[in-house]
């Protein structure tokens, strides 16, 4: 954690606040429809499948697999020091998918492989805002 | 009205008068260079133009040419907008809203010259420690993407694995679309390009080597539309719009449905197919907007010109390539022609060349011309089929 963090900061809004107030406590929760039973990310009002209102947040396994990257070369002002750094999509154990960055590992492309099995961890970059991220599991 | 089959036509097109680097004029008056430049094409009187489609201030443009409008149309879904704007002219044309639209295009993509707005992913507008709830704020920006060069080719390794597309084959789709640019003398590279070339060029996001991502330029393009019935009375050969289509996916890419293949592509091109009456033979020219060396990838698949898992053997083969079966991107692309940031004006003007005989690097026989644009990063497309065989009575 630190006060001088370079990088664009999140801001919660009613519809995903759960979202970054769970990912605070260092936990992935998203939600499922209660009608369809169907999980989706990103968060929303209805379900976008059936459009029911019927919706419940639920922690997720916090387990993905590796679905598809790129390594950036030309970083954006805070990244600097990661280059060159991947930005991911990962395929959550529930289904839905989401960007991410890979840690705990050299971003290679020999080290990157396709459906290798990742954990989420979550990067605190102030009192508020803890940012989820994913490591080899 | 059944469809928009030879409903309306193209009877003027024209680029601005300087293409590439162009730092002495602003983005507006690109759009009014190109916009005098296709009616001089035609010829038409200005007053006739009772229609203006653009992703700028149709006000601003239509005070700036003395035309008070009866119609306007201010779509903007990124790079496609000019191809749906055709598509939404031809259906006001055929409902009688108006009789002739002027569709224009201009950006100061390279020298930003009165760019009111920073582009999608220019570093201004993501400055460091930036709080931001917008949707790909809160999830997509925080880990470092810079625009279209870092998200555009997101589903690339997905699709290598899924369908065993090489590097190689992507670094040839750069290496075929120069061989057209190569005798295309507004192209801003026309050199030709090998494998090797590709990959010993800078790496700039992988799987993206500087050679697979598409030039920054300034210029525009700008297009007169009138009745297929009136477009006789002109002494430019029409370019009969026959088939259209458009389509939305996902506002960010990493919630395509698949990011292996485009929806809205799909979408946009079966509609298009439909509303035309033909079939993927009877295409002798192809457009597919490149943005990135996977675009026409996609582009051949998704609109089903191959079958899945063929279409970077189709381009390694040489089938896009002069000479080949199905010529594609003809001016050379955005990876080799120009590419202010919103490209498919650029694709349509090949088409119209194409259609016409007028072209560069001109296909022997073209009668059928299809143009795909895509908007965003896979979140809008267009499509539209031109033809220069007069309707049949």
């Amino acid at each position: 954690m630190s006060s001088g963090y370079n990088k664009p900061i999140p801001v919660p809004t009613p519809e995903s606040d759960v979202f970054w107030e769970k990912a605070k406590q260092h936990e992935l929760w998203i939600q499922r429809c209660l009608n369809c039973d169907k999980p989706f990310f990103y968060p929303r009002m209805n379900c976008p499948d059936c459009l029911s209102d019927n919706l419940e947040w639920f922690k997720t396994s916090g387990l993905a697999t590796l679905y598809s990257y790129m390594i950036n070369h030309r970083p954006v002002p805070g990244f600097e020091e990661d280059a060159p750094y991947a930005i991911a999509i990962v395929q959550l154990d529930e289904g839905p998918r989401m960007m991410t960055n890979i840690v705990g590992i050299e971003n290679t492309p020999e080290n990157l492989i396709l459906d290798m099995k990742l954990k989420v961890v979550f990067d605190d970059i102030n009192d508020e805002i803890a940012i989820p991220k994913w490591k080899p599991a | 009205m059944d469809s928009l089959r030879y409903k309306a036509a193209i009877v003027g097109a024209s680029e601005t008068t300087e293409l590439g680097s162009i730092p002495d004029k602003t983005a507006f008056q690109l759009h009014v260079d190109a916009s005098v430049n296709a009616i001089n094409d035609c010829g038409i009187d200005k007053n006739e133009i009772d229609g203006i489609a653009t992703t700028m201030s149709p006000a601003a443009l239509a005070h700036y040419l003395g035309i008070v409008p009866k119609w306007i149309d201010n779509t903007q879904v990124g790079g496609t907008s000019f191809l749906v704007h055709v598509r939404h002219a031809a259906a006001a044309i055929a409902s009688g809203l108006c009789e002739t639209v002027l569709v224009a295009m201009a950006e100061s993509g390279r020298n930003r010259v009165g760019e009111q707005t920073g582009r999608i992913g220019d570093v201004a507008t993501m400055s460091g420690g930036r709080r931001d709830s917008s949707f790909p704020g809160q999830f997509e920006s925080i880990y470092g993407v810079a625009g279209p060069t870092t998200q555009f080719g997101m589903g690339v390794l997905r699709y290598m694995k899924e369908t065993g597309l090489t590097h190689e084959q992507l670094a040839s789709v750069p290496v075929a679309q120069r061989k057209w640019a190569n005798k295309v003398p507004r192209a801003m590279y026309g050199d030709i390009i090998t494998i090797e070339d590709v990959f010993n060029s800078r790496m700039i996001c992988y799987p993206f080597h500087l050679l697979e991502c598409c030039l920054v330029t300034d210029g525009g393009g700008a297009l007169i539309i009138t009745s297929a019935e009136r477009a006789k009375d002109f002494s430019t050969k029409p370019a009969y719009i026959m088939g259209t289509g458009e389509s939305v996916e996902s506002p960010i890419v990493s919630q395509m449905y698949d990011l292996t293949t485009s929806a809205a592509f799909k979408t946009s091109s079966k509609k298009a197919f439909e509303e035309a009456g033909v079939t993927h033979d009877d295409v002798d020219h192809l457009m597919v907007y490149d943005a990135f060396a996977h675009l026409p990838i996609y582009g051949l698949e998704d609109l089903g010109f191959v079958k899945r898992g063929e279409a970077g053997s189709f381009i390694e083969e040489g089938n896009t390539s002069p000479g080949g079966t199905l010529p594609m991107n003809t001016n050379g692309g955005g990876l080799s022609y120009t590419h202010s940031g919103m490209y498919g004006m650029y694709a349509i003007q090949e088409s119209v060349r194409q259609v016409r005989g007028e072209a560069a690097h001109q296909v022997d026989g073209v009668k059928t011309s299809f143009c795909q644009g895509v908007g965003g990063m896979f979140m809008a497309a267009g499509s539209l089929v031109f033809t220069n065989e007069e309707p049949h009575r």
